[in-house]
């Protein structure tokens, strides 16, 4: 594919979870910034269809493929996605569950289920759409990681190791892609106030994010042109919280109820 | 769908403050299996929480917040037939319609609402008089009740109910509206400043066959034989012209609740008097944008910190034609005999096409919308004199606003309210419908 070709309109995207709120978010924001033509996987097809309802009005191209992204063949349905599409210019995954971790903890069935949807399952998507994008030179593949993956913390960290996990395979694509010219991105976002934290009490300190401050990150680093880092925080303040986090000495950690 | 415990569920005139148990659902779906479940206390619906006083409250039941419905469905670019979920706001419709030379048929004095509080509220704007309410605009409504879905369109006894129905009939998930055609984002203003109440009438009389749009600010600076002056906006459309959206931030915002009320007694004639010479100074005719014209207090983020932590009442009440000119005259003077005054004082004449909801406001006549302070008794005791010119006047008040209205006063002015409640969803409450009903 041609430089040429990139910046032919309209701007093909595929989000895989799209009916995550900072995925729908996000899509409106590229469908406020131009043409797109969107590919829309999640499981509920009535919500993918109220999503994309929405994008059509605002201008942009929306199909739907109902499909749960936990089980179904990533490498069948992405080559499915840019053969209809014709290329694929950003694929976005967004899905993913915060999970129970007493639960886990007391059931490892419930805790492979989680480790697979949040990072087998995921990089499944991540390795079949990083080989689209190598083989036609171009794209940028971006997934929403977790600030849970820097360092595990007894609260969270089987959903921490999947994150965490997915952020290495994403350091991993983005050296293997730079070579192609294509891209890979993980964006960690800290606290956002979604329907996955709705259970959390005391959200909307200063700390806690909305799912439009994220999508504007990721719009901002699925930009071809963008030269920015393979792991983004968002909002980027939580670099350094995380900076700190990941250097508390285990001795003072240990005490903390994180 | 997870119900949360809130403090932070505040209505606009931030009076009442008790905690709230609130879900913010993203998908029609969810709230469909929410209904299943039995919900003590009750459901209601809300949106922008710019009503000012109890409706949008349901202490000890549960509130269902609609802001994440907030999705386009359909957009007829060739007859501007708009359908959207319930929690779009209407400058998410004027940032989508306007480009294609439509805009809402009704705007109330802020875009910052929900289409379904629009709609729940059945709003009114300066055009009254050639447009009637919000609630004549709406084609179709996709209501969720505890016993079912279904559609309703205009002449549907549920319609009825529904507009202006303060979300008790269920829950409006969708609705079609029929915008307005424009040729121009602007608007051609006259800004007349008139001396007497009585200037006021001939004004709007004079105005009524030759502008669209029409409203009237009064000066409770002036005392004695000024008593009642003020400034008289008229407008309409420009027919052709750029058709360019607001911009979506604030131009300036009120950060914090401050302390006490920077809008009572001196302050509040200091206001009062300035901006009647401001405006004066701006009189003759201008050329504004729609967001100017229509929603000035919109670019000031939070203006409603400004009355401080106690809040404040918005009281609005209609009076119909036979005995406007009186009942105005009268509730100017209560007020100013009570040495009260109100920072935001709004007069408007109202046409006489009828608002199509049972417990619609309007009617034809003359409407006041007045700001107080929360001064507790003091400002409780002034609404209730007010009440009475209200009542005697056969007029009534409207429910979005002051959040105390009296059971009796309620129903002097709302002889259907016996039939309305029998549409009224059983597993639905509201504080203000224990308050009235």
């Amino acid at each position: 594919m041609t430089m040429a070709a990139r910046s032919d309109a309209p701007k093909r995207i595929v989000i895989l979870g799209a009916g995550s709120a900072i995925a729908e978010e996000a899509a409106r924001a590229w469908a406020r910034r131009g043409p797109v033509r969107f590919a829309l996987v999640g499981r509920q097809p009535d919500r993918l269809e109220a999503v994309a309802a929405n994008l059509r009005v605002l201008g942009a191209e929306a199909a739907s493929y109902a499909a749960d992204l936990d089980t179904a063949d990533a490498a069948a349905l992405i080559s499915r996605m840019a053969a209809e599409m014709g290329r694929l210019d950003i694929v976005l995954l967004a899905y993913g569950t915060l999970g129970d971790q007493q639960a886990c903890e007391r059931d490892p069935k419930a805790a492979s289920q989680l480790l697979h949807t949040n990072f087998i399952s995921a990089a499944a998507w991540c390795l079949a759409a990083a080989s689209a994008l190598e083989a036609q030179g171009h794209g940028s593949l971006v997934v929403i990681g977790s600030v849970a993956g820097d360092r595990g913390r007894a609260s969270n960290f089987i959903y921490g190791a999947a994150k965490g996990g997915l952020g290495i395979l994403l350091q991993g694509l983005a050296h293997r892609l730079t070579k192609a010219g294509a891209r890979a991105v993980l964006i960690k976002p800290g606290f956002v106030d979604t329907p996955m934290t709705a259970h959390i009490s005391g959200r909307g300190g200063p700390l806690w994010s909305t799912p439009a401050r994220v999508a504007a990150v990721i719009v901002k680093v699925a930009e071809p042109a963008s030269k920015g880092r393979a792991i983004v925080y968002a909002p980027r303040f939580w670099r350094w919280i995380m900076f700190v986090i990941r250097n508390i000495p285990e001795r003072i950690f240990h005490k903390t109820r994180l | 769908m997870i119900f949360q415990r809130r403090a932070d569920v505040v209505s606009w005139g931030r009076v009442v403050r008790v905690p709230q148990t609130v879900a913010m659902p993203r998908f029609r779906d969810e709230i469909a299996d929410a209904m299943m479940s039995e919900m003590p206390g009750g459901l209601l619906a809300i949106g922008q929480r710019r009503s000012y006083g109890d409706s949008i409250f349901n202490t000890g039941g549960h509130l269902i917040d609609m802001r994440a419905l907030d999705r386009f469905l359909a957009f007829d670019r060739d007859t501007g037939i708009l359908r959207a979920e319930a929690g779009v706001t209407l400058g998410q419709i004027m940032r989508l319609a306007v480009p294609a030379g439509y805009f809402p048929a009704v705007t109330p004095g802020t875009r910052h609402v929900t289409l379904g509080g629009a709609l729940a509220n059945d709003v009114h704007g300066k055009n009254h008089h050639v447009a009637g309410t919000f609630g004549r605009h709406v084609t179709r409504i996709g209501l969720l009740r505890s016993d079912g879905y279904r559609e309703l369109s205009p002449g549907d006894n549920l319609f009825a109910a529904t507009i202006g129905g303060l979300g008790l009939t269920g829950v409006i998930l969708w609705a079609e509206i029929q915008l307005q055609r424009i040729g121009s984002s602007d608007l051609d203003v006259e800004i007349t400043p008139y001396d007497s109440l009585e200037a006021f009438w001939q004004l709007a009389e004079a105005s009524t066959a030759s502008h669209e749009h029409t409203v009237a600010w009064i000066d409770f600076a002036a005392r004695g034989r000024k008593l009642g002056r003020g400034i008289f906006t008229r407008a309409n459309w420009r027919a052709t012209g750029s058709l360019q959206t607001h911009s979506e931030g604030f131009r300036r915002s009120v950060p914090f609740e401050v302390p006490f009320c920077l809008l009572s007694g001196p302050s509040m004639r200091a206001f009062n008097a300035l901006y009647y010479r401001v405006q004066k100074g701006k009189r003759g005719p201008q050329v504004q944008p729609y967001a100017d014209f229509f929603h000035p207090l919109d670019a000031v983020a939070d203006w409603n910190r400004l009355y401080g932590r106690r809040g404040f009442y918005q009281y609005q009440c209609v009076v119909p034609a036979g005995s406007m000119r009186d009942a105005i005259a009268a509730l100017v003077g209560a007020i100013v005999q009570a040495g009260q005054g109100s920072a935001l004082a709004v007069l408007k004449t109202c046409g006489a096409i009828p608002s199509p909801g049972l417990l619609s406001f309007p009617m034809e006549g003359a409407t006041l919308a007045l700001d107080f302070p929360n001064r507790g008794a003091e400002t409780l005791a002034l609404m209730s004199r007010l009440d009475g010119i209200v009542r005697e006047a056969g007029g009534r008040l409207y429910a979005a606003k002051d959040g105390r209205i009296p059971k009796e006063t309620w129903a002097a002015g709302y002889p259907q309210t016996a039939t309305f409640a029998r549409f009224v969803d059983p597993r639905f409450a509201s504080d203000f419908w224990r308050r009235v009903a």
